[in-house]
């Protein structure tokens, strides 16, 4: 086994996922099964070899700047259309500081 | 023309456009006839999740008085096309294939989206996938699965389903999808249709959901290898909201250029080990062709091909949990009505809005980026990611192009892998390594296996080559059509 379910719950913590039971057991033994094979890659010797995080090409080093020019960003009513609780064009979440 | 008699499987962006200025059709009525087809005929795939009537007709009435006033209508002028519901439409309902998002309306138009409107096109709706993009069959999808209008107890594959199925049903010309390792030539192949995942940057990701973003792309499905490049004509190109876009000029894609002699070829014989025959024998025979094209067919070799499944699923599934995080109750999504604290409204949220696939590999990628699991697992598949990326500039030196398979098997029965994930991500074999090099690729049909379900045989290029691509699978289109 490379992964067990006290391992699964400590995962779903920081994943902010509130796994039931039924859903340890499974993720346990799915997840298992992939880093079996993912291990694969502890056979390969990759001692200089850089990381590549990102695919890139060539290009002036301040291609990525755009000209700076005013526009008119996201509405107020727009940003909070698809929240699921607002007020006062705000997002409102439950209390998080108690008095 | 008759409603009974309308379909859209005959059409091209060309009889289009002949049609409109012949004025045998308005592009009005044609959008109407468009709308009524694919709503009749959707109830037998699930393709399309939403139908966008006043979006098209608007379109379309837009296309009408350009060519009143003797204007260009643009290169899709009227031409119905369908988006993946992965891609942001203004006004109009996104889901992602998610429960989450059941609701989502976006406040702004992916860049792809306004291009191809700005191009004339008329978009009839927006198409099912699995969740978030991730998955190979759209049996992850929250609205149902899509089934493969070539055979409907078939997956249509995925994640891009819905939009390889319309295209292949003929409920729309062109469809945009999005592969991240696979998600438009797995389908394609599936359904008998041609797919492009272009250069990693050469069309905008820009209200693209972001699923892995070193690995995300927009890419065209249509009938004709021709149709797909001019649907990546007008989406390609450098955008200012995508940091990550190119700005390569464009070259043109669409000139016709169908010789293909003296170019190489270059096949990997580690893609063909365990290869089932029926698949194998279909890509092998286009092999044959392209020779008889005048192609020259080398051997090449893609030595670290084994370790691509593993390194594909350690980035896409690490990258996708930080992307997946946004999704915690507040902004996009609706909140679990269990929660009494902030923690809970995070927890629960998401643990009632994702379906299982999504919580799997949010699970490993939060696991392979863990404390004490960094170094071993997501640095050490960044650097296999260098090695097969170098795999690929080593073999483009001796070959213009790559010929492969796309999957190991076609289509499949509808549930029939559902229980064995780990299985599923070892069938992304052949459309991963390209993912992870950020080459272009594609796939064309190649005919059919003895079941009849087609299969599909994929191109490779290198990086901006998309026009090597486009004129290989071209003359092999032409080649066996004929």
């Amino acid at each position: 086994m490379k992964i067990g379910e006290a391992d699964i719950r400590r995962v779903a913590e920081l994943a902010n996922l509130a796994l039931t039971e039924e859903e340890v057991a499974r993720m346990a033994r799915d997840m298992d099964g992939i880093l079996q094979h993912i291990d694969k890659l502890s056979e390969l010797d990759t001692s200089g070899v850089e990381p590549m995080a990102q695919v890139l090409y060539d290009a002036e080093e301040t291609a990525t700047l755009r000209e700076d020019r005013e526009r008119a960003p996201l509405s107020n009513a727009d940003a909070v259309a698809n929240a699921a609780v607002t007020s006062g064009g705000y997002y409102k979440v439950p209390r998080v500081i108690e008095r | 023309m008759s409603l009974t008699r309308y379909t859209n499987a005959g059409h091209t962006i060309d009889s289009i456009r002949a049609g409109l200025f012949a004025k045998e059709f308005s592009a009005e009525e044609f959008t109407r006839q468009a709308l009524a087809h694919a709503e009749a005929e959707n109830p037998k795939t699930n393709a399309y999740l939403t139908f966008a009537p006043e979006r098209a007709l608007n379109a379309a009435r837009s296309v009408d008085a350009k060519i009143a006033k003797g204007e260009d209508p643009g290169p899709l002028a009227g031409v119905p096309i369908a988006v993946k519901d992965v891609i942001v439409t203004r006004g109009l309902k996104t889901t992602c294939g998610s429960k989450l998002l059941a609701n989502y309306i976006p406040p702004y138009d992916a860049t792809a989206v306004i291009r191809l409107e700005q191009a004339g096109g008329v978009i009839l709706g927006k198409t099912n996938c699995d969740e978030f993009a991730m998955g190979s069959s759209n049996e992850n999808s929250a609205f149902g699965p899509v089934r493969n209008p070539v055979a409907l107890d078939r997956v249509p594959g995925g994640s891009s389903g819905g939009s390889a199925a319309v295209v292949a049903q003929g409920t729309a010309v062109l469809s945009l999808g999005s592969d991240t390792g696979g998600s438009i030539r797995q389908p394609a192949s599936f359904c008998g249709i041609n797919g492009v995942t272009p250069t990693y940057g050469r069309v905008s990701r820009y209200g693209l959901t972001a699923f892995a973003s070193s690995l995300d792309h927009i890419g065209p499905f249509a009938r004709t290898v021709r149709d797909a490049a001019r649907l990546l004509q007008v989406i390609a190109g450098r955008d200012e909201m995508d940091a990550t876009s190119a700005f390569a000029p464009v070259p043109d894609y669409t000139a016709p250029n169908g010789d293909v002699r003296g170019m190489k070829i270059g096949v990997p014989r580690e893609y063909f080990d365990g290869l089932a025959s029926e698949t194998g024998d279909r890509i092998m025979a286009a092999v044959d062709t392209l020779k008889k094209l005048g192609c020259e067919v080398r051997d090449i070799q893609l030595p670290h091909t084994p370790y691509a499944v593993a390194c594909y699923y350690i980035i896409a599934t690490a990258e996708a949990s930080a992307n997946l995080a946004r999704y915690d109750g507040v902004r996009y999504t609706a909140r679990s009505s269990k929660a009494q604290t902030l923690s809970e409204m995070y927890r629960l949220s998401r643990d009632e809005g994702f379906g299982d696939e999504c919580k799997r590999r949010i699970m490993l990628g939060t696991y392979v980026l863990s404390h004490g699991y960094y170094d071993a697992y997501y640095l050490k598949a960044q650097k296999v990611r260098t090695l097969i990326a170098r795999d690929f500039e080593r073999a483009f030196e001796q070959v213009d192009a790559i010929v492969a398979p796309v999957s190991p098997f076609p289509a499949f029965k509808i549930g029939e892998k559902v229980n064995d994930p780990a299985a599923m991500y070892l069938a992304d074999i052949y459309t991963v390594t390209g993912s992870l090099a950020g080459i272009p690729c594609m796939s064309v049909p190649c005919g059919r296996t003895p079941e009849g379900l087609p299969v599909g045989m994929q191109i490779l290029t290198k990086h901006f080559n998309e026009t090597a691509m486009f004129r290989i699978a071209e003359a092999y289109e032409k080649a066996s059509t004929n």
